[in-house]
């Protein structure tokens, strides 16, 4: 029988949807060992996140509502979470593998003297939990398990299917906590702004890369096709490294983010294997590349042999009128 | 001021990665090993903020002897000395490596403890994590640029949606994005002089390290289903006409 604790994922107040595919990993978790899940909520004004959470099966809404936690801080909040699973009981920890997670988990696996498993992508067959992990940039899929009494999870949001409710309502409980300091203050957090989907979220991704010359061009050429499409905009590592102009959170690969659209458009990018870890579940490929040799045709399932400044307009305004 | 940076010597990131005919673990007979280039960051913003605070730098490595080559690639950027921990990297899990480094912080007592983000072997992104907890310091993961100024590191860090700042309280776990900087190339001279910079070898005895059971171990590997190339076609209006009728995405 496993006890989980979720941890939500959270800003300004808003739900990330990646706290969904956590979800179903605690439940296939569940599925296979019995039990069952809390989710916790931390931050500051969670009425609407917890609102949020309610219908998905959880045993409870554990809510840490502080002003002390406005901004999110890593030993703070893995204080909070440490003290979730006194409270619950919990022998899993779950949370979605974006920055949050990826930041705070590993030092609750600390406080916990868990083992951690980092971007699981599935759940091993067989009758045993062991969990399914991506290595050396998605090249090799290692099964690994967990010899601690408690587990520590990132779930990789691209791989698991958002929760469907289905549940009742949750009882929600106030968890009262006195906020540690740590170390560190909160000093300003610059959103990037777009009007566009984000990555994590998005159906349709265009991507671009290093063969966009430059941050304007890059910019020149893509933002007409994510018109077009509706979609997010990704880049290479190459790009984000090479163009100021780009953000890093656009960045799309095994040191960026792991996404898995129904459509992922690769524009003048040559698909680096650093790059394909990050897209190639991705429901269809479609890749426009002036050298016909280049690796990311290899993954495409359509591949149009040409120069990108000349075509992408041409792309974007027939996907514009197909859409229309 | 001194300041620890682990190191990690790892596959060739653009090598590519073939599992052997028994699955039992990576094929490395004709694989290059290279620095972790997130561990190349940290060392370069390490070196950049001893020249401007009169810091020590100091590489800490756990690995067998193999790690030579890179450690002294290290010490050719800038680094004063090398400590190195012996232990097979096989027998090792983050958890293990994270209270090993963080034995030698107790050792060492640095300011600043730099990390890259992750190892582009296992790409567990937690080790600078883990050392932060065990030590009881704050951290500043994923950091794009970093300043220190009395007493405190002011870092932005690369997150989800944006970019964030924090103020850390030396000493500070901080782990490197790639935007952090670009790793220099090591002048000749310095190639030369790093030969003679010390490399202690430590065990894990010397360290009071004495549990090294693995808290998650791996039991088996695979390599992931390839995906089969589709079709390459001669026109916009063509790739138009399969994203309609095959894909059904428009």
């Amino acid at each position: 029988m496993a006890k989980i604790l979720v941890v939500a994922e959270q800003q300004a107040g808003q739900l990330k949807k990646a706290t969904l595919a956590a979800v179903t990993l605690a439940k296939q978790i569940v599925a296979k060992v019995g039990g069952g899940f809390d989710l916790l909520a931390i931050g500051k004004g969670l009425n609407g996140v917890t609102d949020a959470l309610q219908g998905y099966g959880a045993e409870s809404i554990l809510v840490a509502d502080n002003g002390a936690f406005d901004n999110y801080l890593a030993q703070p909040y893995a204080a909070v979470i440490a003290e979730a699973v006194a409270k619950s009981g919990a022998d899993f920890v779950i949370a979605p593998a974006g920055t949050f997670g990826k930041d705070v988990l590993p030092r609750v696996a600390a406080k916990l003297g868990a083992g951690m498993v980092a971007e699981c992508v599935g759940l091993a067959d067989g009758s045993a939990l062991a969990y399914k992990r991506p290595m050396y940039a998605g090249n090799v899929i290692a099964t690994v398990k967990v010899n601690t009494a408690k587990t520590v999870i990132t779930a990789r949001p691209a791989e698991f299917d958002a929760a469907e409710k289905g549940g009742g309502t949750s009882p929600v409980i106030a968890l009262e906590t006195a906020p540690v300091s740590g170390g560190a203050r909160f000093v300003n957090y610059q959103l990037t702004e777009s009007e566009r989907p984000e990555l994590a979220d998005a159906d349709i991704i265009v991507s671009g890369g290093r063969g966009l010359k430059d941050g304007d061009t890059f910019w020149k050429v893509m933002n007409p096709l994510a018109d077009a499409f509706g979609a997010a905009i990704g880049a290479t590592r190459a790009v984000v490294d090479s163009f100021p102009e780009v953000p890093n959170d656009m960045q799309v690969g095994q040191t960026g983010k792991v996404v898995a659209p129904k459509l992922y458009v690769a524009v003048a990018l040559s698909g680096a294997i650093q790059h394909l870890a990050g897209m190639k579940n991705s429901k269809t490929i479609v890749a426009i590349n002036k050298d016909g040799d280049a690796p990311i045709f290899q993954v495409a399932d359509y591949g149009l042999v040409a120069d990108a400044f000349k075509v992408i307009p041409e792309l974007a305004a027939k996907v514009k009128a197909a859409r229309s | 001021m001194k300041i620890l940076v682990a190191f990690k010597r790892v596959i060739d990131p653009d090598a590519r990665i073939k599992l052997k005919a028994d699955k039992s673990a990576i094929d490395t007979g004709s694989v290059e090993y290279k620095a972790n280039p997130f561990c190349e960051n940290a060392l370069e913003e390490a070196i950049k903020i001893a020249s401007d605070h009169d810091a020590e730098v100091v590489i800490v490595t756990v690995g067998n002897d193999d790690t030579e080559q890179q450690v002294r690639a290290g010490l050719a950027m800038g680094a004063a000395r090398a400590i190195r921990v012996d232990v097979d990297d096989a027998k090792l899990d983050s958890d293990l490596a994270a209270r090993i480094i963080a034995a030698v912080a107790r050792k060492e007592s640095p300011d600043i403890l730099f990390f890259g983000k992750q190892a582009i072997d296992g790409d567990n992104n937690q080790v600078g994590q883990l050392v932060a907890e065990y030590l009881g310091y704050p951290q500043a993961c994923f950091a794009s640029k970093v300043e220190i100024k009395d007493g405190e590191a002011i870092v932005t860090r690369e997150v989800d949606g944006g970019l964030e700042t924090i103020a850390v309280k030396l000493p500070a776990v901080i782990t490197a994005d790639l935007r952090l900087n670009t790793p220099r190339y090591a002048k000749l001279p310095d190639i030369m002089k790093a030969r003679k910079k010390p490399i202690e070898e430590l065990e894990l005895g010397d360290l009071d390290i004495s549990d090294t059971a693995l808290k998650v171990e791996v039991v088996a590997l695979e390599e992931p289903p390839k995906r089969k190339a589709g079709v390459k076609v001669d026109s916009v209006d063509a790739l138009i006409a399969k994203l309609k009728t095959e894909a059904r995405v428009l």
